[in-house]
């Protein structure tokens, strides 16, 4: 793995919220949205990124273009630390590492034709001269499957995945390296998904660009990613390359996530790990394993002692203290 | 007709007012001005008599001025607007920016100080804030601007208009445009901030950063185009407010516009005027409202489509 190029690095990515109360908002206590979380992503692969609802999968995804700031960690891109950047340095890297956002009919800005919104950032960075602008958009709205004529069109007369389509567009109209889609399929029905998965399949295909893909949709995450994380409750509990994580989930949490996909087909028993209670507050996360609470297997030392996130197999990490006993298999 | 009926439910009317002074008149001497004036008749009968010179384009003469009211209309509606006008512009010049650096700013010192500085002139009485202008600039305070009138009295000036005269005016008229602007500007603020606050949180928005564009590119280009069409609804519904909200205002600076002259018309149960003038704001209303679609147009594209 290591011989690869890596495209982004994350090192121990913190995000804490402040919760404030009272008149002087005093601050009395940390939603820990992401506590801690590193993986890179190699250069024209794509890393899924799965978890629950709240899990802190959204907020590494905005953490990393500097929506909101960081509370700790680096997020190396090429080598330089984004968190690090002037606001100018930072302007000059925006083309290069782009977002797609979960709900392609609020993200896009109503009043304004399409051809702009896919093209406005393009003249501002200056990728291309004026003279050869239009067709420039022209031929990537082609490319992500829009007709030509939709360039003077607005958002509202397009369906939910062409909105998405638009969305597609413009962030791969700036020649990014690194596309940070956030849960691009989940507010589109299911046919949809497929085309919208493909068309970021052949883009990848075509510009070499690296995908960090947020999704809470196993099945999604299986076709498109390479590599897959697993977060619970801010951190990562499993990291592996995708057919290893589905074919060993050794993490129980994984294994709850990966036994909770449907299968189609009627006859196949499912062995499903069901789990109790629910997600505990990232206000105060269990102390020693997070998932000690929920984890079927859950043995006296998980309450007290945080599992090392670390690797047991070639490329294949995992938090859990099953294995530190040497019982990988 | 509303209108005629509370008009015409004045327990005065312009005959026992405009007499009452003099001992010589008899009651069948009212009586017979009544009947030239037409209040003689009942308010059923007298509205329709109003109504069919109305449709015919006469609005009736002025009691109080004995003049047409159309004529009186159009001779002192350009001194309203005008200073309405100037004032409006103002309040969106102070409005808009302000508005949008407290909204960028939500919840800051900067924010909090627009918001209080908002609500104390929102809560404060234009005749409070005339007197309490006048005092400070006027004769008694620092003697710097001319407390009423449009005209510096007992200065002769040349028909036409020349600079000194025109220097004049505006003289006159900045302690009314001040009480207007400092009593009007809240509401529009308060207006933009909120509606910019919607639109700086929403996701077009955080797209718009996204994309690497400067930060007043996404406030102006993204967020604030498109708050501009709550702005320009209440715009459209503020055209007859133009005119009408003057009358205490001017009433306090004896400025002789639209809204003084309904004022004292009102004391003398002028009811052609008072009819008159209403419905001119009516018909301001409706062209308002006309102007606000039109605009529609302008700053939303998709309606030009549609």
């Amino acid at each position: 793995m290591s011989e690869k190029e890596k495209t982004l690095e994350l090192i121990d990515l913190k995000k804490y919220y402040p919760i404030k109360k009272g008149v002087l908002q005093k601050v009395v206590g940390h939603v820990k949205a992401v506590d801690g979380v590193s993986f890179h992503i190699n250069k024209g692969e794509t890393f899924g990124l799965v978890g629950e609802s709240g899990c802190g999968k959204s907020t590494i995804g905005k953490t990393i273009i500097r929506l909101t700031p960081p509370t700790a960690g680096q997020a190396l891109y090429k080598g330089t630390d984004i968190f690090s950047l002037d606001k100018k340095s930072l302007r000059t890297l925006r083309p290069h590492v782009q977002m797609i956002f979960q709900d392609p009919y609020s993200s896009l800005n109503p009043k304004m034709p399409v051809g702009e919104i896919i093209g406005e950032a393009v003249r501002e960075h200056g990728i291309v001269s004026d003279k050869d602008y239009r067709e420039y958009v022209m031929n990537i709205m082609k490319i992500c499957g829009l007709r030509p004529y939709h360039i003077d069109r607005y958002p509202h007369e397009f369906s939910g995945g062409q909105r998405q389509r638009i969305c597609i567009a413009r962030s791969i109209a700036l020649n990014p390296d690194l596309v940070i889609a956030d849960e691009p399929v989940s507010a589109l029905d299911v046919s949809i998904q497929a085309q919208i998965i493909n068309l970021m399949k052949d883009i990848q295909q075509r510009n070499g660009i690296s995908y960090l893909f947020i999704s809470h949709d196993l099945s999604v995450v299986e076709y498109i990613s390479d590599v897959v994380g697993v977060m619970y409750l801010g951190s990562l509990v499993e990291l592996a390359p995708k057919k290893e994580l589905f074919k060993h989930p050794a993490h129980p949490y994984t294994q709850a996530l990966l036994s909770a996909v449907p299968v189609p087909d009627p006859d196949v028993k499912m062995n499903r790990v069901l789990l109790q209670g629910d997600i505990p507050s990232p206000v105060n996360p269990p102390s020693g394993c997070k998932f000690h609470t929920r984890c079927p297997y859950a043995k006296p030392i998980c309450s007290e002692v945080t599992p090392e996130f670390k690797e047991h197999a070639p490329g294949h990490k995992c938090a859990c203290h099953l294995y530190n006993d040497g019982s990988w298999v | 007709m509303m209108l005629y009926a509370l008009v015409r439910s004045m327990p005065a009317d312009y005959v026992s007012l405009s007499t009452s002074s003099s001992q010589k008149i008899t009651e069948e001497m009212r009586d017979n001005l009544r009947k030239i004036y037409g209040l003689d008749k009942g308010i059923i009968e007298g509205y329709f008599d109003w109504l069919w010179s109305a449709l015919h384009g006469d609005l009736g003469v002025s009691l109080t001025r004995n003049r047409p009211v159309a004529e009186v209309i159009a001779e002192y509606a350009p001194v309203t607007f005008t200073v309405a006008l100037i004032a409006l512009i103002l309040e969106l010049l102070i409005a808009i920016p302000l508005g949008i650096a407290a909204a960028r700013r939500q919840y800051s010192k900067f924010d909090y100080a627009i918001t209080a500085f908002v609500f104390i002139g929102i809560s404060m009485p234009i005749f409070f804030l005339a007197a309490l202008l006048k005092k400070c600039f006027g004769p008694y305070g620092f003697s710097l601007l001319p407390i009423s009138g449009m005209l510096t009295a007992r200065v002769n000036y040349p028909d036409g208009m020349t600079f000194a005269k025109l220097m004049d005016y505006a003289q006159h008229l900045v302690l009314p445009i001040t009480c207007f602007v400092v009593t009007g500007v809240g509401g529009y603020l308060r207006y933009v901030r909120t509606n910019m606050l919607d639109a700086l949180s929403a996701d077009y928005v955080r797209t718009a950063r996204a994309k690497g564009l400067p930060e007043s590119t996404v406030v102006y280009r993204h967020a604030f185009r498109n708050t501009l069409i709550p702005i320009v609804t209440i715009l459209g519904g503020s055209l007859p407010g133009l005119f009408s909200g003057a009358a205490v205002t001017e009433g306090i600076f004896a400025l002789e516009g639209l809204g003084n002259i309904a004022l004292k018309a009102s004391y003398m149960a002028d009811i052609p005027y008072l009819m008159g003038f209403n419905m001119f704001l009516v018909v301001l209303t409706v062209i308002g409202y006309l102007i606000t679609d039109i605009l529609y147009a302008v700053v939303d594209p998709r309606v030009r489509l549609g």
